[in-house]
């Protein structure tokens, strides 16, 4: 029988999540072509704003490599675009003159971005924030210019000016209502976006309407209906987007503001259909992932020959994705006069919350603050839930009858993945899954982001009852059900020396272990017995294996030691000279005050080091990285303290160690903290007289500001006290828990308490001491061992004489 | 159709890391060499399938290697990459003559 053609107009989020769920439902039964306008595979059009604001790169939004449409047998024409369908012969033209017959079309067109109609819209320097392409052309202008206006206060426009901020711009952001994002927030809840968006750097000009942009070739301002000007010199345009229905439209497939269509996603031809925002449902246009996920998944059973009810309409939810607010809104927003509220108003902490309740039944939320029951009012009003629901549930959430039971079983857990909450209860069911590592294994549920992982948790709880703790430890991995705690305890116990016995004896699941595993066990052994432990290799992930870098393309990069970030004009040379030598692609200065040679390849590591003479910057360990120094006492007007010297002192003293995970320290030489000690894992403040030492800061994925630790008087107690408070990090942290993570599950007072007893002191800087002894300089270890440098560093080349 | 393949002579098993994997470069190819626990060696394409990370530096546990780029895992004796992701690896046969390691690969044009 031949293959039905089904083809989908649209390379988006919206279409190939139906194309997903076809393949799901009924793999191999289509033929399937797929056209795309932009010439990229399926991205993350929700992450883009996270590509502008420097997060993660384009790649890492790619939901679809080009690999999967191979796999799968999908013909992919990007960069191609549709020009005519003919419905009554179910033929399709391209702009590139070809014919392509279909038995089932899928128009997922998505929307293009609402340009207003301005004078000077055409100018250079104005764009809209859609595709990769606007933020390839916002990235750029960053580069050039300096002042940027962004036209547009709703969600939209206020991601591309957090984004255009990170890049290094000035942003005025010009707003047409007397609050930001009027249509998602009442005026309580914008005022307090727009305060906390102003202390970020934002500057807004409310109730502004733009007359024109000015500018020759390129845009220079924006001129207002009041006569007031502002200077621009990049224009984005983020006022709203609208339904691309052009080519339906001229199709002669009935259109209103979208392309109509019924509960299973038909349009009014036969055998056309259409799915996301292009699509008009009910009298509705979804902009949101959700909405157009579930109509993706309706119309792949509908293709698939699944009954089904069909498309139900969705209740919106929005939240902003910004760093440093959160906030939520969903269903109705402002009251009326019959809307009764239920607020909580929290000024000091800066918090908001308000609940609209419609003849006793929820009817819309929004949150500021804390929107930690967003989901929950969300499902509670998709179910029709009462009031009272909800404030039950606020009181009785520590027993744990939490929102879980109301989420409809279609409802998306995790966005990046799309797994449904039903996915991952079926899961757990017929796989008899324990902990969220389990499920993140087996579905991929908090897999990238992680930021459902508690849901992830709530489900699990949910699922499994009285089974479930929620404060439990997890096990390691997959590869047990022993917790960190209990695997300690055990090699201690029995005197276990190597990660093969330690699985063996506690009864792994998996004869090796796994790549969680291995080098959590390798990390515990050699921190419970440093001086006898023999560090494995293979345990090893590759960069701490090969003491290198590995970059995207398997070129590694290298780090040599600079203490404290002090160099001088001979190593300069050095390094340039080799640089030159070996040819290396790019130097960049890292952010922890030394240099990274890049794009060195494995077998050139052992001469680049030989010739570097230096030692290794453990850039790559689980371990202590850099020790970052202002300038201090010496020339610095402002220095009451030689931070250098100490932070030199530091990284000799530290260098090599191993940690749970990396290790980041800093010394400033007044409260100016220019080493930034406050986003570090040890940040040593100096003033006139005394040292402060400030623990668990982070500045990267989990921002957190450090703590005081301890005050202290001389040089000498800031070396003892940093030991410390590492070995009990070392002793007591899980493996990969950084010490912002630990602090924070432990509390600083806690960590305070232990260091308090005298003894338990000068223990902790005995057994650091002990740890210390066994360190070895890495590279010069391998340079000076021929089976390393064969084993590890060399490939084989066969040649290629013929048979 | 049958595939013309070569017998090629690529290490000695004496000379491989153990529980590692070794990068063997042949005609423009690449093929990761692994030396499992048990002694047993096993020969797959250097090329992880998700975003070509060198998967002769991966961590070898058992049968698996994990792709040290993200952490993908894959089978190394038939190549196939494990859920929840998927794809898979071309894998080529190994034959051990003594000490002497040597790989069926494609006959090149």
């Amino acid at each position: 029988m031949r293959k039905k053609k089904l083809v989908l107009i649209g390379n988006g989020m919206a279409g190939i999540h139906t194309i997903e769920e076809i393949i799901k439902q009924a793999p191999g039964q289509f033929d399937i072509t797929v056209f795309g306008k932009e010439p990229y595979p399926n991205y993350n059009r929700i992450q883009l704003s996270k590509v502008l604001q420097g997060d993660t790169e384009i790649e890492d939004i790619t939901l679809n490599n080009w690999e999967w449409y191979e796999e799968n047998n999908i013909t992919l024409y990007a960069g191609e675009a549709v020009t005519s369908i003919n419905t009554k012969d179910q033929v399709l033209e391209t702009d590139k003159h070809r014919e392509l017959p279909y038995d089932h079309l899928i128009l997922a067109t998505g929307s293009n971005p609402f340009m207003l109609p301005l004078p000077g819209v055409e100018k250079e320097g104005v764009t809209a924030f859609r595709d990769i392409k606007d933020c390839e052309e916002m990235i750029a202008a960053s580069s050039k210019y300096q002042k940027a206006a962004v036209i547009g206060g709703g969600l939209l426009g206020l991601e591309a000016a957090r984004g255009l901020l990170n890049l290094g711009m000035e942003v005025d952001v010009i707003h047409i209502a007397d609050y930001l994002m009027e249509r998602q927030l009442d005026k309580t809840a914008g005022m307090m976006l727009q305060k906390e968006l102003e202390e970020q750097g934002m500057n807004f000009l409310l109730e502004k309407q733009t007359a024109s942009i000015t500018g020759k070739d390129r845009a220079r301002g924006l001129l207002f209906k009041d006569g007031e000007k502002i200077k621009a010199d990049l224009v984005v345009m983020a006022v709203g987007i609208k339904p691309n229905i052009a080519l339906a439209k001229e199709s002669g497939i009935p259109v209103n503001r979208g392309i109509l269509v019924n509960d299973h996603m038909k349009t009014e031809i036969k055998n056309v259909y259409a799915v996301g925002e292009c699509a008009e449902h009910k009298g509705m246009v979804y902009g949101l992932v959700a909405p157009l996920y579930q109509q993706g998944q309706e119309l792949a059973k509908h293709i698939c020959g699944i009954d089904s009810e069909g498309y139900q309409g969705s209740v919106l939810a929005t939240q902003l994705k910004v760093s440093g607010v959160d906030v939520f809104s969903t269903g109705k927003i402002n009251e009326d006069s019959t809307t009764k509220s239920y607020k909580v108003f929290d000024e000091w902490r800066g918090i908001y919350q308000k609940v609209l309740i419609d003849d006793g039944k929820i009817s819309g939320a929004v949150l500021f603050g804390d929107t930690k029951d967003g989901n929950r009012l969300l499902s509670l009003i998709n179910k029709g839930a009462g009031i009272e629901e909800y404030l039950d549930g606020k009181q009785s959430k520590v027993t744990g009858s939490g929102p879980i039971s109301e989420m409809p079983s279609d409802e998306i857990i995790c966005g990046c993945n799309g797994v449904s909450k039903g996915t991952i209860i079926e899961a757990i069911q017929s796989q008899d899954l324990k902990t969220v590592e389990q499920v993140k294994g087996c579905t991929s549920a908090s897999r990238s982001c992680g930021g459902c992982s508690s849901l992830v948790s709530d489900i699990l709880e949910h699922t499994l009852g009285d089974e479930y703790h929620h404060n439990q430890q997890e096990s390691i991995c997959s590869c047990t059900p022993h917790t960190r705690d209990e695997v300690i305890e055990e090699i201690k116990h029995k005197g276990l020396t190597h990660t093969k016995e330690v699985m063996n004896v506690l009864g792994w699941k998996s004869e090796e272990g796994c790549s969680k595993c291995k080098p959590a066990l390798n990390y515990y052994l050699g921190m419970l017995n440093p001086t006898e432990y023999q560090d494995e290799k293979e345990s090893r992930f590759v960069n701490e294996r090969l003491h290198a870098n590995i970059q995207k393309d398997g070129t590694y990069s290298v780090v040599p030691r600079m203490y404290g970030g002090v160099t001088n004009a001979e190593e300069l040379r050095k390094v340039a000279n080799i640089a030159d030598k070996c040819q290396v692609k790019l130097i960049k200065v890292t952010g922890g005050q030394r240099l990274d040679l890049l794009g060195v390849k494995k077998e050139d590591l052992p001469n680049i080091w030989s010739e570097l003479d230096m030692p290794s910057g453990s850039a790559y360990a689980k371990g202590l990285r850099t020790v970052k120094t202002c300038v201090g006492a010496d020339f610095c007007r402002f220095g009451t303290q030689d931070s250098i010297g100490l932070g030199v002192k530091m990284e000799k003293k530290f260098e090599g160690l191993n940690t749970p995970h990396k290790v980041k320290m800093s010394v400033s030489a007044c409260p100016r903290n220019c080493a930034e000690g406050s986003v570090k894992d040890v940040g040593v403040v100096g003033l006139d007289g005394e040292f402060e030492i400030y623990v668990g800061g982070n500045g990267g994925t989990h921002m957190r500001k450090a703590e005081l630790l301890a005050k202290v008087k001389t040089e000498q107690e800031v070396m003892e006290t940093t030991a410390a408070f590492l070995q009990h990090y070392r002793e007591n942290a899980s493996y990969l828990e950084r010490t912002s993570a630990w602090v924070e599950r432990v509390g600083i007072e806690h960590v305070k308490e232990v260091l308090s007893d005298k003894n338990t002191f000068i223990n902790l800087v005995q057994r650091m001491d002990e740890a210390l002894s066994i360190v070895q300089e890495p590279w010069k270890e391998a340079l000076e061992d021929g089976r390393l440098l064969r084993d590890l560093y060399q490939n084989v080349k066969v040649p290629t004489k013929s048979k | 159709m049958q595939q013309l393949t070569n017998k090629v002579f690529v290490a000695k098993a004496s000379e491989l890391p153990d529980k590692l994997g070794k990068t063997v470069q042949f005609r423009g190819m690449e093929l990761a060499i692994f030396k499992l626990a048990g002694g047993k060696v096993k020969a797959i394409e250097n090329r992880c399938p998700h975003k070509g990370g060198v998967l002769a530096e991966g961590m070898v546990s058992g049968e698996h290697v994990f792709c040290p780029m993200h952490d993908w895992k894959i089978n190394i004796s038939d190549g196939k990459v494990q859920a929840p992701d998927h794809g898979c690896v071309q894998t080529y046969q190994v034959e051990v003559e003594d000490d002497n390691i040597f790989v069926m690969l494609p006959d090149g044009q």
